[in-house]
Formats: structure tokens, C-alpha cells, sequence
């Protein structure tokens, strides 16, 4: 195999695809990326068993071929190689190494058997569809902070996504919970998705998939089968197993009765509660809530580190309550707000709490409280 | 002064090198150590301490071999030095030291009584210095590093002097190790018990290390002596000469922990605010239990044990972790990591038993124990939106811990607590 590519080209496509590759690999050939050179491209894969990014680049193939080579290593050099540098890959001959060129700068980087590497079979994805990234990129936002990393639980891994209808309006929600918050947000659905089954998209692959979508703007196309998921982003394609469980009925943890409802603006509430935040220094640090007549007042009660207060304005007129949360789940929250109010609906101090956006419809959140 | 001078340990005055016994009262209880008035580390460890106070508390036991321990089945706890002769050591299973002692008084622990008698131990080494760092109620490091102006005397007279404060006050004997550093402290007090005091200077440290083995090192167990002898390292100069390198490369931190002792090298502080790292309860059984629902009948008392010690301290934990040991004595500890902090009897006891129920079918145990670790101070249930009813059954705890408070810690129950072995 022998190929030129221009060292920006390279340094994408290995930034899409490097980062799958873990730090510390058991398998050492899950170190390398595979680089498959034919026609006028080169292609570049990297897995870690459970997902692969293969990514296209234009290149001048002079002999076809493939090679395998240290993922984070190449990365890394064509990061440090001159912006506008050409990078010639090869690997022949009796030396088992790639050789590495550009202009002056010369590696050999040990390399293993390509036919080792492994490659996701290609299966049939049954549904096929395409949706605007920019709604993939918000449907992950909006939820992706809620995701558990609780290993028993490991249904709760990942984002749920399904198609579902609201109001009679067809949608493509996704949902994450870890049992104590629950992020719930919902896209126009695409033509076509209305067959797709309901999946549990992994944490790591989603992290990957909220990368690729920074640097592009077009429609990306997704796949799914029962089993596994996959993303065509421009050059690039994610393909990921799933979560293989059920996502628990979440629907019937989400409050729709409660009325005690509580209108304050969303800067003025996040900057308050992180600031009397500081005051506990704990992972977990609770916020007591006192509401009455137009009335908010945040309370950090800590027998370390001291007390803290702060009292806001806020649009709320039912009987008086005192509720406590974990100050990191309402800051979660708050950011995910892009209107200017949050909108709490409170039932009681024990009850769970939803929380929705009055500048997006699309999304609602439920919060469960702490004990006080 | 003579290099290796001292005092007597009966009237406090000064010997010298040369006296065999004491020359003011005749004694030949002596402290001598060429290092004796500089050394200032000491490790103080109570002799066969819940034996001791029981002997103490009933005169007609005195020449008897006496074991404190739990039920027919449980282990020892402590064995008295009589019974020791026969063989009998902390930790062995009650019906094993019935057979090499089978005259052996056993007696039930008394526990609040040894922690009252432990706290006034331990009030009397904080008369002598602030850094007092206990490992448990009967055993402590003392760091008395400049202490020397404040009680007119140097480290080693003022310990011998709490030494016999504590024969005289409490009645029971205590060892007492003294060096430069708290590993070799604790090596030091184990070397003249009961009622010892033994010094490690820091001119020997090194020849005294180098023949012991490597399981006289505190925190090397049986196993980890045995993978070390099979690398041929049995004494600790094996470990010197193999080399920093090899041992961290081999054993990691703990390689590199364990050559650094060898030599003598240990530069933990005597730490007195060393902070409480998991709080645990377990139980071994009479007869070997097998069967789940009888072995969560016995979880479910610990948990309440350790849920009562984490509410009166208001801490929570972040890992909850389920300690069994089988019929043939293997240990399986299982751990998991909660989402949020907690110190309920009711997120121990379920987490514990969804790791119980994981464990192979139909095998036999001797123990059980469920605890908290990674503890920070509590703030409060979190509740589960998954699981409804947890909000619920925390509030269910709540209410019950306030019935107890009011009325006593039978008042009120979980129906579980009855279902114990008669």
C-alpha cells in the first residue's frame, strides 16, 4: 500500500475516528486504525468491538492496499506536522513497519496484520431514514446529561429513542434517566422512521456521534435494526451496538397532574443556586427550595461548611412548600433551558417534580427530590 | 550518661548502662536503649485487652484460660494468655480452640464495657499528647515529638510512666512499642508482650528488619507471604536485595510500600483525625447457612446496625459492600457503586441482597457482613423515580428511627428482625 494525503485531511479524518480507540486495549491490534487505500481515497477504521467510525478522505493512491497502524501515535504526529504538509503512507516490502513521510520528517511505526483488524459484519439495518442533524445535535443535548452510569442498571446507559406521537403530532423522542433525574425531548419525525424500533443508544457512541455532528450542517441518514445503529455523517460512519435491554416505562414517572406550578426566570434561579451551592463542597450537595406567595427562597444548610441563603422572585401562587434537590441535577436542568423561564410543577416536598422550558416545547424534564 | 542508659519502669528513676537492676529500688524492669531519650513514635496495644478486663472484673478467672468470642460457632475475639499457651489465637473458629483448650471459660463479648474501659485508655494517652491516632479501641500510635519540655521528661520516661498510670487506673497491662516511625512502633510493641516495652533505635532498624519475614510485615497476609516466597523473597532483606524496581514492577504500590519498610522507611503521619473509612457489621452463623431467605434474615439485623452508627454520626456512603465467607473459609467481598450517597438499613439491605442473590446457588456460609464505604456527610434520600416505592420505605425508616429514639430500640421493628435464630 502506498498513499499521499494532505495532512489536514488526514489529521480530520483521524480526529473522527482515533478517539474510539481506548487508551489501554487488552487486544493490542484495537490500538491501531485500519487504513484501506484504493481508487482516489483512503479509508480510515477504528473500533473498539462495540462501535466503529470508518471515515473516506480524498488521497493519491499509488499501490492499493491496507495497513494497520497506532491510532493516538499517527494522531499525534499529524498534528504535529506542518499545516499544508503532504503525508505519504506506506507499508511493503520486507519491512513489517509503515513507513510514515513528510517533507523532512520520516517514522516507522509498527504495524499488525490488516486481515486481524476487526470489522463490524455489514448487516441489513432494516429502517432507514434521514433527519436534519441539527435535531439529532438537540435531541442529544437535551438529554444526554441525565444518562446513568450506574452498571447495574445498565439499561439506563444509554439515550432511549423511539418514535412516538404527542398531541397527534408524529415525533422522534429521546429519553434518559438515571432514577433520580429524567430528560425527555422530542424532533419533528422524519419520513420513514415510524417503523424504527425502540433502541438504547450507548454513552460512548453517543459521545462520538455529538462530535461528528459539530462540523456538519447537512441531513445525516440512520439505520437501526433491532440490534444495532448506524450514522452516515458526510464522510463519516458511526456504527454501534445497542443496549440489549428495556428501557423501564417511563411514561408513568413523568407528573402531568401537579399544580403547584412555579414560573422563575432561568438566569437569575441557575446563578442563585450555584452560588448557595458553594457552600457544600459534597459530589451531591442539596438545595432547599421555600416557595410562597411570589417567593423563592434557596437554602444550603451545610454543619461543615456553614449556611448560605437567597431570595428571588418568582411567579407562584399555590400554598406554601419547602422541597430539597440535589444542586447539580437543578443546574443540569437550568442549562438545558433556552427560554427565559423555567417552569417548575411541584406536587408535594416527596413527589417528583416536572420541569419544562417556555421558550421549548419540545422538551420536559422531572426531577425527584431529596429527602431534608 | 552511658550510651545505652535508661530508667527503671517501677520507680522512674534513672539507670544506667551497667546496672543489671535498678539501683534506687532494685528492680530489673529496665528501659535501656542508647536511643531511649531521642525516640518519640509508640505504639501502644492493649494486652489480650477483652480478657484482660474480664479477669479483671472477675478475680476467680485469673489463672484460667479465658476466650471471649461469639456463640458455638462464631471465631475467637481474644484469648487470654493462658489459653494462649494452649495454642488458641484471636481469629480462629470457636470450635477449633475448644479443642485445643477445652477447659477454656468463653464468654460473650461485653462490648459497651471494653469501649468505656478503651475510651479512658485512650483519655489517658491524650494526656500525654494531642497526636493520638487510634486503630481501635484498644490499640493507638502516639506521636510524642516535642513533648519532651512539656512533661520534663523524654518520650520514653513519659510512656512508661501511662504505661503503669493505665496498670494502676484501669488494671489491665499494655505493651508499649517505641521508635521513629509508626511501622516500626508497631513491630516494636509486639516484641515483649504482655506488658513490654520494646525500642527499635534507628542505628539497628535495618539489621533488626532484615532476617524477619515478609509476613511479619503488618498488611502482608498469608496469601500475599505466600506469592511473595514463591518469587523467593521469605525475609525482608530478600525484598531490599530484589529492589525497588522489581517490587513495584511486580507488586505495584504495594511492592514499593513493602520495600520501603524493609529498610525501615515509613513516613506516615501519626495521624489523629484519620477519618473513618466504612462502617461495617458482620455476623458468623452457628451452623453454615445456605439457604437465601434465612441468609437476608441475617443481613437484615446488620444492616440495621450499620444504618443506626451511620444516622448517629450523619454520614452516608457511596459504596455498599457485602462480605461473605463460605464453608471452607474463602472471603468473597462484593462491592457496588450508588448513584447517590446513603445510609438507610433499606438501600444496604437490598443492594446487599441483589449482590447475595448473585452468588452461586446452594453455597454453604459461616459469615455474613454488609457495610458502607466511601462516606461523606449525609444530605438527605434521594428518592428513585424508577422505583416508586422507595421514597416510601425511606420514609417508612424515618418514621421507625423516630418511634425507637422515643421509646427504645425495640419499640418498633421490621417484622425481618424477628425471624433471627432463637
Amino acid at each position: 500500500m502506498k498513499l499521499t494525503i494532505e495532512r489536514a485531511v488526514l489529521l480530520k479524518a483521524l480526529g473522527h475516528v482515533q478517539s474510539v480507540v481506548e487508551r489501554r486495549n487488552t487486544i493490542p491490534i484495537l490500538s491501531n486504525v485500519l487504513i484501506q487505500a484504493s481508487g482516489d481515497h483512503a479509508r480510515l477504521t477504528a473500533t473498539d468491538l462495540d462501535m466503529e467510525i470508518v471515515e473516506e478522505a480524498p488521497a493519491r493512491v499509488e499501490r492499493d492496499g491496507q495497513a494497520t497502524a497506532p491510532a493516538h501515535t499517527l494522531y499525534e504526529i499529524a498534528r504535529k506536522l506542518p499545516d499544508g504538509a503532504d503525508v505519504t503512507l506506506e507499508l511493503g516490502g520486507d519491512d513489517p513497519r509503515v513507513f510514515l513521510s513528510a517533507g523532512r520528517s520520516k517514522f516507522h511505526l509498527p504495524s499488525l496484520p490488516p486481515g486481524d483488524f476487526p470489522v463490524m459484519p455489514t448487516e441489513d439495518l432494516a429502517v432507514s431514514f434521514s433527519l436534519p442533524a441539527e435535531d439529532l445535535a438537540r435531541l442529544i443535548d437535551k438529554t444526554r446529561f441525565a444518562v446513568s452510569t450506574e452498571e447495574t442498571r445498565y439499561y439506563l446507559n444509554g439515550i432511549h429513542m423511539h418514535p412516538a406521537e404527542r398531541d397527534g403530532r408524529k415525533v422522534l423522542r429521546a429519553v434518559a434517566t438515571d432514577g433520580h433525574r429524567l430528560a425527555l425531548a422530542e424532533a419533528d419525525q422524519p419520513g420513514g422512521a415510524s417503523e424504527m424500533p425502540a433502541v438504547i443508544i450507548p454513552r460512548k457512541p453517543i459521545g462520538e456521534l455529538r462530535r461528528l455532528l459539530e462540523d456538519l450542517d447537512d441531513d445525516i441518514e440512520m439505520s437501526v435494526s433491532e440490534g444495532k445503529i448506524r450514522f452516515r455523517l458526510g464522510a463519516a460512519v458511526l456504527t454501534s451496538k445497542l443496549i440489549d435491554g428495556t428501557f423501564p416505562d417511563y411514561e408513568r414517572v413523568i407528573p402531568r397532574g401537579n399544580d403547584k406550578i412555579m414560573r422563575v426566570d432561568r438566569a437569575p434561579f441557575a446563578q442563585a443556586v450555584d452560588r448557595v451551592a458553594t457552600i457544600s463542597q459534597e459530589k451531591s450537595r442539596s438545595v432547599k427550595l421555600s416557595l410562597s406567595d411570589s417567593n423563592l427562597v434557596l437554602a444550603v444548610n451545610n454543619p461543615e461548611s456553614g449556611t448560605a441563603s437567597e431570595e428571588l422572585s418568582a411567579d407562584y401562587s399555590s400554598e406554601e412548600l419547602s422541597i430539597g434537590f440535589n444542586a447539580r441535577y437543578l443546574l443540569d436542568v437550568a442549562g438545558q433551558i433556552v427560554g427565559d423561564e423555567a417552569i417548575f410543577e411541584f406536587a408535594d416536598s416527596a413527589s417528583p417534580t416536572r420541569v419544562t422550558d417556555s421558550g421549548d416545547p419540545n422538551a420536559e424534564y422531572v426531577l425527584m427530590p431529596l429527602r431534608v | 550518661m552511658n550510651s545505652a542508659a535508661g530508667w527503671c519502669r517501677r520507680c522512674f528513676n534513672p539507670v544506667s548502662g551497667q546496672d543489671r537492676a535498678c539501683p534506687t529500688c532494685g528492680s530489673r524492669r529496665l528501659v535501656r536503649h542508647a536511643e531511649a531519650s531521642t525516640l518519640s513514635i509508640a505504639h501502644i496495644d492493649c494486652d489480650a485487652f477483652y480478657a484482660a478486663i474480664e479477669k479483671r472484673d472477675n478475680p476467680s478467672l485469673e489463672d484460667q484460660p479465658v476466650i471471649i468470642g461469639g456463640g458455638r460457632r462464631g471465631v475467637v475475639s481474644t484469648a487470654c494468655y493462658v489459653a494462649r499457651l494452649y495454642g488458641v489465637k484471636s481469629a480462629m473458629p470457636m470450635f477449633k480452640a475448644l479443642k485445643l483448650c477445652p477447659d477454656a471459660v468463653v464468654l460473650r463479648p461485653r462490648m459497651n464495657v471494653y469501649a468505656s474501659e478503651g475510651r479512658r485508655i485512650r483519655e489517658m494517652m491524650q494526656d500525654v499528647t494531642p497526636a493520638v491516632e487510634p486503630l481501635s479501641i484498644d490499640e493507638a500510635f502516639l506521636d510524642l515529638t516535642g513533648t519532651q519540655r512539656l512533661h520534663g521528661a523524654a518520650p520514653a520516661l513519659t510512656l512508661i510512666k501511662l504505661q503503669s498510670r493505665v496498670r494502676e487506673e484501669v488494671g489491665v497491662t499494655v505493651s508499649v512499642g517505641l521508635s521513629f516511625n509508626k511501622f516500626l512502633a508497631k513491630t516494636a510493641s509486639d516484641l515483649d508482650k504482655p506488658d513490654g516495652f520494646a525500642l527499635i533505635g534507628e542505628a539497628e532498624a535495618r539489621a533488626f528488619l532484615s532476617p524477619r519475614p515478609v509476613g511479619s510485615v503488618y498488611g502482608v497476609g498469608p496469601v500475599f507471604a505466600k506469592k511473595l516466597e514463591r518469587e523467593g523473597l521469605k525475609t525482608l532483606s530478600d525484598v531490599i536485595k530484589a529492589g525497588e524496581h522489581a517490587m513495584i514492577k511486580r507488586h505495584g504500590e504495594t511492592g514499593q510500600r513493602l520495600w520501603r519498610l524493609a529498610q525501615g522507611i515509613d513516613t506516615r503521619p501519626v495521624n489523629p483525625e484519620r477519618e473513618r473509612k466504612s462502617v461495617s457489621a458482620e455476623t458468623t452463623f452457628d451452623t453454615d447457612i445456605s439457604n437465601l431467605d434465612e441468609l437476608e434474615n441475617r443481613l437484615w439485623p446488620l444492616c440495621v446496625k450499620v444504618a443506626d452508627r451511620m444516622k448517629d454520626s450523619t454520614i452516608a456512603g457511596r459504596v455498599v459492600t457485602l462480605k461473605l465467607k463460605t464453608a471452607d473459609f474463602r472471603t468473597l467481598t462484593r462491592r457496588r457503586t450508588l448513584p447517590d450517597s446513603a445510609q438507610l438499613a433499606d438501600t444496604l439491605f437490598r443492594h446487599a441482597r441483589e449482590m447475595l442473590a448473585r452468588e452461586k446457588p446452594g453455597q454453604r456460609y459461616r459469615l455474613i457482613g454488609a457495610g458502607y464505604s466511601e462516606l461523606e456527610p449525609a444530605h438527605g434520600d434521594a428518592g428513585d423515580l424508577l422505583d416508586p416505592n422507595a421514597s416510601r420505605r425511606a420514609a417508612a425508616e424515618r418514621a421507625m428511627d423516630a418511634a425507637r429514639q422515643k421509646f427504645g430500640s425495640a419499640a418498633v421493628q421490621k417484622g425481618r428482625m424477628l425471624k433471627r435464630d432463637p
